[in-house]
């Protein structure tokens, strides 16, 4: 089964201590929602969770040691002068997937064929959200890190969102995410977490 | 090896999608050597003389033209953030991605200096040579230069900082790229020079894409 087990875990930038001795657990089917106010330390410990940033005490634990890792972080991962298409493509070329997983993982995404094909600098910021999240469909994977994951999407994305949370909890896969909006209803195995300032 | 190739072709891509940024490099170096050769005496020999030097700096000047932007995109609309937590090795994709920019940038500015040492009056052996020391030198700039922008590239005003850490770095390929020349011109054997090159080129290749790496790490911290 997989685990993610986050032991005495403290981050400072500069002088500032940012995360002092924190420590949870999430286990296969959860999905922990962290909040807290701007400046919390929210998007440093999915970072920190990810391996982008290294914790000043304190470590990361997960089971078994291969598990494997979405992130999508709070700036896309497009770049504006590629398509959707196209930086979906580079991603899956990245990551080993057929380069077909792309156009698939988008149009589940609801992502019309036109916006597919234009540049990502001239979609709105709802529809590169669902680019960038077309990524949790190209490839499966047990645990997603999401930092603000509903930014941008109107109400059929954040239904669609919903839908995909469901399906991979309900497989067994793990979700750490940050939002500061509601989480949809009706998700099992959620669990709140408040990042204290 | 399906990582290698996407990294390549995406730099190829959008290379293609922003031209300007990718003639910049050999625009500069043709202007800046047809600048000397009017601003010199018409006939004048001693700008044969002066030749390598100025092919060798103008040609570095215009390679740093694009070093800024290396990683610098990537890193502010998240795609590094991506390629970091992929499952093509970090450095393999740093690595891939300063050849890119050779072949982008360093590799035109070789083709076009035969015929711009030609036009200042270089002999032919001479133009051999120097076209072997800038395929020597050449990705050791980029190298370096893609090294220092992989360190700059988290700090708000890099671009600055980039060629003041740049060209004293570059300096030994310089030194002997235009020495080889030079020795050519003095009808001297340049082996030494360019085996020189040739080794700060395998140390360049060697050891730049880890420590490039490292800096990207760095970046997010």
């Amino acid at each position: 089964m997989p685990l993610l087990q986050v032991e005495s875990l403290s981050v400072t930038r500069g002088d500032r201590t940012l995360i002092a001795d924190l420590s949870l657990r999430v286990c296969a089917g959860e999905l922990l929602h962290l909040r807290g106010a701007n400046g919390a330390g929210k998007t440093s410990l999915l970072e920190l969770l990810a391996g982008l940033r290294q914790p000043s005490r304190g470590r990361v634990a997960v089971e078994p040691e291969d598990l494997t890792v979405h992130w999508v972080g709070h700036r896309n991962g497009l770049n504006p002068h590629l398509s959707a298409a196209e930086n979906l493509e580079f991603w899956c070329g990245l990551n080993g997937c057929p380069r077909s997983a792309a156009r698939r993982a988008l149009t589940a995404m609801r992502l019309p064929a036109g916006a597919q094909r234009r540049p990502t600098r001239t979609l709105s910021a709802g529809q590169k959200r669902r680019a960038a999240l077309a990524r949790l469909h190209a490839d499966t994977r047990d645990l997603w890190l999401l930092d603000e994951p509903l930014d941008g999407l109107d109400r059929d994305g954040i239904a669609l969102f919903s839908g995909m949370l469901a399906a991979h909890l309900g497989a067994g896969g793990m979700v750490v995410m940050t939002s500061h909006q509601a989480l949809p209803e009706g998700l099992a195995g959620v669990r709140e977490w408040e990042l204290a300032r | 090896m399906s990582g290698v190739w996407a990294v390549f072709a995406r730099e190829m891509r959008l290379a293609g999608r922003s031209k300007t940024e990718w003639m910049m490099p050999p625009f500069f170096f043709v202007i800046v050597i047809t600048l000397f050769g009017l601003g010199a005496e018409a006939n004048d020999p001693r700008l044969a003389d002066f030749a390598p030097a100025m092919l060798w700096v103008a040609a570095l000047l215009s390679t740093l033209l694009t070093l800024e932007r290396l990683f610098r995109g990537d890193l502010e609309d998240g795609t590094l953030e991506q390629v970091c937590l992929s499952r093509t090795p970090l450095v393999l994709a740093t690595a891939v991605k300063l050849l890119a920019h050779w072949v982008l940038s360093g590799l035109p500015l070789v083709a076009l200096s035969a015929p711009l040492a030609l036009g200042l009056g270089m002999r032919s052996d001479a133009i051999g040579v120097l076209v072997l020391s800038l395929a020597l030198g050449s990705p050791c700039i980029s190298l370096v230069g893609g090294f220092v922008a992989a360190l700059t590239v988290g700090l708000p005003r890099g671009g600055l900082l980039l060629p003041v850490l740049v060209l004293p770095l570059i300096t030994p390929v310089v030194v002997f790229g235009a020495g080889a020349v030079r020795s050519v011109q003095d009808g001297l054997d340049p082996q030494a020079p360019l085996y020189f090159l040739s080794a700060i080129l395998a140390l360049c290749v060697t050891l730049v894409p880890w420590a490039a790496t490292a800096a990207i790490r760095n970046a997010f911290d």
